[in-house]
């Protein structure tokens, strides 16, 4: 089953190709890397998926059903959901609230349970009442996950959810990811590759915004173009 | 479980403040001032609009600046149906609603397209497109508005006296209050909170935020549009200077005295300028100066506006 098809997706700011011509396939549960340089096109790729920005050219199907004019809010109650690489988290109010407004979000209606349990997956039960804005930035990097994960999206798009993470809380992300492995299909943006190497199925190297490699995590290891781009060669063995 | 946006309902206080408007007209029977009546209707009319438009501001982040002409839409629906042979404010003032909500639509379906001052322009700029109309139009009475020779009539009770009128905009500005505060409690004044503080996440996690703000825009609109209609019901005459910006303004500074975002924050900013400018207008012409300083501390020093620096006290 394919969860995601993208097919010569475009994107122009000006004279610069943001995004130029990308396929990508992800399959129901697999867990797909996107990794490049700075300025790869990897969030703006998360952007165009994800319906905040519209692409120029291109085709993205997601489960079978064509979401390429769809607004972000339509295809977020058709199961895709974003994280933001800049924590974007509601500081007035608490944490549990915070992800009963994702839970509301997504399907109209104002379930506190459902919040709960979601609180729990992201190991933020013990700050349910406390502000958002009192979090420290480790916990404040889960929530925002949290708050694409409370949408009970199928398919979550996650823009480096460990960036400036130190490693233990970097740690306990990947912890994270590796038990929401299978459940959902998650296409991640992420530059720590420790945690890219150890979760992903499969890898699709962006640079300049074209697809320079796709494949599994050895293929992409060894492969010449993307080691010369990107990992040069401290790359993990 | 801590619930930061819940408004809840103290049952004394309120009784409190409420016993204390109804007995008002009587206290000024006793104080021989009857004239008192007609100005506390109308502060209750304008607590009414400027709570409307702190359901926007407030709580909606929609920082409209052209509420006027939702006023003036009402105002002008009862000053038009009124000689066409209407007289029953059960038509009237449902019509003065339904003026101000159709005129919102138009309004709200353009202008929540854009974001920030673009939002502030472009609403002041439909509110002056609506004054100049007003201005112009022979049949809207041009610079002279629109005089009625009688009040409407509200069935069993005679609204042409100002005591049972008084009551009558008394019941609308509670059911307006306790309205909003249901809907505030909802999770649709939940989600229009959300907006407020963060709309690029709300659609990200799957909010139709701008039906969600055109939803609240129309409704704002057309509690704004029953206030007008009840001001030309109580004072017999508009004018378009109801539909200019410096009123718009107005609503404005009510809102941010008496504090955005808080539920008695229009009402009591009503309250407070229309007594303010009561108190002073008769002593110096330049009142509007005093309300200038007014308004400067308390943007410095009480950022909650007079509700907020109650309840810090509370």
């Amino acid at each position: 089953m394919t969860m995601l098809r993208v097919g010569g997706l475009q994107k122009h700011f000006g004279g610069v190709l943001a995004v130029d011509d990308v396929d990508l396939e992800l399959a129901e549960g697999e867990l797909h890397a996107v990794i490049g340089p700075n300025g790869a096109g990897k969030t703006t790729l998360i952007h165009l998926l994800s319906g905040a920005l519209k692409a120029d050219a291109g085709v993205i199907v997601l489960d079978g059903r064509d979401v390429t004019r769809l607004a972000m809010h339509r295809r977020v109650r058709l199961g895709l959901a974003r994280s933001y690489q800049i924590t974007s988290v509601f500081p007035n109010i608490t944490v549990l609230e915070n992800l009963a407004l994702a839970v509301q979000g997504a399907s109209g209606r104002d379930d506190r349970d459902r919040a709960r349990t979601e609180l729990g997956a992201v190991g933020l039960g013990a700050r349910a009442d406390d502000l958002a804005g009192a979090l420290a930035h480790g916990e404040r990097r889960r929530l925002e996950l949290g708050l694409a994960l409370a949408t009970g999206a199928r398919l979550l798009l996650l823009d480096e959810p460990m960036a400036g993470m130190g490693p233990e809380e970097a740690a306990r992300i990947v912890d994270l990811l590796s038990a929401l492995k299978r459940k959902r299909t998650i296409l991640l943006v992420e530059h720590d590759m420790d945690a890219v190497f150890r979760l992903a199925d499969r890898i699709t190297t962006l640079v300049d915004g074209r697809v320079i490699a796709s494949g599994a995590p050895e293929e992409i290891r060894r492969h010449p173009e993307v080691r010369r781009a990107y990992l040069g060669e401290e790359a993990p063995q | 479980m801590r619930d930061t946006l819940y408004i809840p309902l103290r049952p004394w206080p309120t009784l409190g403040v409420v016993a204390a408007l109804a007995l008002l007209p009587l206290a000024a029977a006793t104080l021989g001032q009857p004239f008192y009546v007609v100005f506390a209707t109308r502060v209750l009319i304008y607590a009414l609009i400027a709570t409307s438009l702190n359901l926007l501001i407030g709580y909606g982040g929609m920082v409209s600046f052209g509420h006027a002409a939702f006023v003036g839409a009402g105002a002008y629906a009862v000053a038009m149906l009124m000689p066409a042979g209407v007289a029953s404010a059960w038509l009237l003032w449902p019509a003065a609603l339904l003026a101000g909500a159709g005129f919102a639509f138009l309004v709200g379906a353009v202008s929540l397209r854009t974001r920030g001052v673009y939002f502030i322009m472009i609403t002041l700029a439909f509110a002056q497109m609506a004054y100049y109309l007003v201005l112009s139009l022979r049949v809207l009475g041009s610079d002279d508005g629109l005089t009625l020779s009688n009040r409407p009539s509200l069935g069993l009770v005679d609204l042409n006296r100002d005591t049972t009128f008084y009551y009558a905009a008394l019941a609308i500005l509670l059911a307006a209050l306790a309205g909003m505060r249901v809907l505030l409690n909802a999770p649709l004044g939940r989600a229009l909170q959300g907006i407020r503080d963060n709309e690029t996440r709300m659609e990200a996690i799957g909010f139709a935020t701008y039906r969600l703000k055109l939803l609240v825009f129309v409704i704002a609109g057309a509690a704004a549009g029953l206030g007008g209609g009840l001001l030309v019901s109580l004072n017999g005459l508009v004018g378009p200077n109801l539909l200019n910006w410096t009123q718009s303004g107005l609503l404005m500074i009510m809102v941010i005295l008496g504090g955005a975002g808080r539920l008695l924050g229009g009402a009591l900013g009503a309250v407070l300028l229309l007594v303010v400018e009561e108190a002073i207008a008769e002593h110096t012409i330049h009142w509007p100066l005093v309300i200038g300083v007014v308004l400067l501390a308390v943007v410095l020093f009480a950022p909650q506006g007079l509700s907020g620096l109650m309840r810090r006290r509370a």
